[in-house]
């Protein structure tokens, strides 16, 4: 019975996504979610790197979901038994499928080129399982970033705010001035950025414990709800229609000076650059208040999928071409992200871009580099979403801070279970 | 093929019989095979996963037994999604019913233009709910919509924001819903009034019978029929809402707006928890069930008699 359910299983599967045709001599299939302009540029790097060593590059786009689509259709392909010889994939997702046993093993290329010295430590505890190089960082994005617009900022005193109550200082201002002082969409994912920020920015041992390490006494504390407190703070800034709005909508309102400020990513760097703005003259990038010396981090990596001989060449070239110093520089200066490698020269970045090698140089040595709990990095996906559920409630005035701290604690002891 | 059959003696026409007895299965067949699989074949199969401790892929190695169940109806987003469910689906059938039979009412009318009207309430039906999701969701959305339009119009104290609020959401879900599924419910009684006996009427009519009379006391009591069917229709519709949530709001304010089918889209293939997924999903069958079976057997269970 159970043999015959698998099979109907893998039949649904090979409807659910194309049949891959016989494989040429040296390819690779990649499934990834880079669809975007500036994303399929920055992707297509790699693809002419491997293509001038004469490997072929078979694209298997999946957009959309912020990659939960591309999962779906992972699923059912290596329920088929036929994976993609790499995938895009992010944190926890990592750890999930290398549980199943269906990952590939990196290890010649990895040793031959030194990933061990050269990658921080926090990402190799994403990039190996159990010991073994099974995926190839691409890229570090930080999220605990605030993007201001400098003209707002002065008008509000000019000077960027270092600790909280300077932020909260400049955000009454910003309001007293007559704009949003804060941009912000209302999805889940964007509620549990900011919560990100302003739970490293009560310090970076109450993040790890609470976030990383899920200790119920964190994450119920007087601490946390402290944070719950300042992230009600955070929402008497926003505007009445934030809910529901996306990331770069919100980014648009900083770029036309609507808005004050922007708590989100650096990839939100990419919206201000297309607009013609320049760092520093235009706009101003800073570490959330407090949080200054530490990073949380997501980083988009290429998980590489057993798969026969014959494709192996051509998977482990596509590794050692990820992790080429070269490439890292030009993909990373059209993503608005920065190398996964630390030994990267930041000559071609701008000074936003300088700031994040060096942010994440120094926060790595330090042992402040994070996983960042909101996108994945920090907890599995059950888990994190738990957490989402909790910091979105609470944003969104459903329940006070005391009793988002306790839904906290109930919340990750369910998903858990 | 012809001759033969036309030819062939007395003695030959048992095979044909039996081909001709053949036929129609085998014709059948094909399709009932592939129903048989992937219908009640995969209810089967998510009854198992439900059972079982599937994370991110199925896994039948380890049973959970009803866990996953507990582990549902303890999960404050389900019982919220039950209880939006239960406001979503009495207001949608009821309000579409009511406006469907009034709308079809004052169709029967025998008015002018009634064919230029009649497709306008029922062209909403052909939209996908996808856009009519998103289409309400700009309508109703206080910054470039319905509140803002009136603001610019000089009512400046006009507010209209309930997509916004969590208590709320839930209502304009129900407002989208019921403007694209009245018209079809409006053609159901249509037909339903078309069938009704002129004869039936005119009698009322000698003996006195007041217009409003004869469509409380005759006209609607005959329209229980009609009634049932749309119950049905609507009633797995409003079960299995989940693309019209999506282009909405996709279960937001917070969670204010989630519902079953988005609880078992997200657990399942969002939060890598397939189990219950699995689990909640057959929930959803079960109340599906509950609603169609009883249907069926009147149904059918009529003809027979």
């Amino acid at each position: 019975m159970r043999k015959f359910l698998m099979s109907t299983a893998a039949v649904a599967a090979l409807f659910a996504a194309p049949m891959p045709m016989a494989h040429a001599e040296d390819s690779v299939e990649v499934l990834h979610w880079w669809t975007s302009g500036g994303e399929a540029a920055a992707l297509d790097v790699l693809k002419k790197n491997l293509e001038s060593q004469g490997v072929t590059w078979k694209d298997m786009p999946v957009a959309g979901g912020g990659g939960e689509a591309a999962m779906t259709a992972l699923r059912a392909r290596v329920t088929a038994g036929d994976p993609p010889t790499a995938v895009q994939a992010l944190g926890f997702d990592i750890t999930d499928w290398a549980n199943q046993g269906v990952v590939g093993d990196l290890g010649e290329v990895a040793d031959k080129e030194g990933w061990d010295k050269v990658v921080p430590a926090a990402l190799q505890n994403f990039a190996k399982h159990d010991g073994k190089w099974i995926a190839a960082p691409v890229n570090v994005h930080s999220t605990n970033w605030v993007w201001i617009s400098k003209k707002a900022l002065d008008a509000a005193g000019g000077k960027a705010p270092e600790t909280w109550d300077e932020l909260v200082a400049v955000l009454d201002k910003m309001q007293a001035n007559g704009i949003t002082p804060l941009g912000h969409g209302g999805q889940a994912w964007q509620d549990a950025t900011i919560f990100d920020a302003v739970v490293l920015s009560l310090g970076t041992d109450f993040y790890k414990s609470s976030m990383i390490d899920l200790d119920p006494a964190a994450l119920g504390g007087d601490k946390m709800v402290e944070a719950f407190d300042r992230m009600a703070k955070l929402k008497s800034y926003v505007d009445k229609d934030f809910s529901g709005r996306d990331w770069n909508l919100a980014s648009a309102m900083v770029i036309e000076g609507k808005a004050g400020m922007q708590m989100m990513g650096d990839w939100a760097k990419g919206e201000f650059l297309k607009a013609g703005q320049k760092p520093g003259t235009d706009f101003v990038c800073i570490r959330f208040p407090g949080t200054q010396g530490a990073v949380t981090f997501n980083s988009d990596m290429f998980m590489m999928f057993k798969v026969g001989d014959d494709k192996k060449k051509a998977q482990m070239q596509m590794a050692a071409d990820i992790e080429d110093p070269a490439f890292q520089s030009s993909f990373n200066v059209v993503k608005g992200s920065v190398p996964a490698r630390t030994d990267v020269p930041d000559t071609a970045f701008d000074d936003c871009g300088k700031k994040g090698i060096k942010d994440l140089a120094e926060a790595s040595t330090g042992g402040k580099l994070f996983g960042s709990m909101a996108h994945g990095y920090a907890a599995p996906a059950a888990v994190k979403n738990a957490l989402y559920d909790v910091v979105t409630r609470h944003f969104n005035g459903e329940i006070d801070s005391k009793a988002a701290a306790k839904a906290l604690v109930e919340a990750v002891a369910a998903a858990k279970g | 093929m012809a001759d033969i059959t036309t030819t062939a003696p007395r003695a030959v026409t048992n095979p044909r019989a039996t081909l001709q007895d053949l036929l129609p299965k085998l014709v059948l067949a094909p399709s009932f095979a592939v129903i048989l699989i992937f219908v009640y074949g995969f209810i089967i199969f998510t009854a198992f996963l439900s059972f079982s401790g599937s994370k991110l892929l199925p896994d039948f190695s380890t049973w959970v037994g009803f866990g996953n169940y507990v582990r549902l109806f303890n999960h404050p987003n389900w019982i919220t999604a039950l209880k939006n469910l239960a406001i979503f689906s009495v207001l949608y059938i009821v309000v579409c019913s009511f406006i469907g039979l009034a709308l079809a009412i004052f169709l029967d009318q025998k008015i002018r233009g009634e064919g230029f009207l009649r497709p306008i309430y029922l062209y909403p039906m052909a939209l996908s709910f996808i856009v009519t999701g998103v289409a309400w969701k700009w309508f109703l959305d206080p910054g470039i919509g319905l509140e803002h339009v009136m603001q610019s119009w000089g009512w400046e104290s006009f507010s209209f924001r309930w997509i916004k609020e969590g208590q709320m959401a839930i209502y304009t879900i129900v407002i989208a819903a019921v403007w694209q599924s009245s018209g079809f419910v409006m053609a159901m009684f249509l037909a339903g009034l078309r069938g009704v006996d002129n004869e039936i009427i005119k009698a009322a009519q000698i003996d006195g019978a007041s217009t409003l009379t004869i469509y409380r006391r005759i006209i609607i009591p005959l329209m229980r029929p009609v009634f049932l069917s749309a119950f049905v229709v609507l009633a797995h519709l409003a079960i299995k809402s989940y693309d019209l949530v999506v282009a909405m709001t996709d279960g937001g304010p917070g969670t204010a707006t989630w519902t079953p089918a988005l609880f078992m889209q997200k657990f399942t293939f969002g939060r890598n928890e397939m189990g219950m997924g699995a689990a909640s999903a057959i929930i959803m069958m079960m109340m599906i069930f509950t609603i169609i079976v009883p249907y069926l057997y009147s149904e059918l269970g009529g003809k027979k008699k």
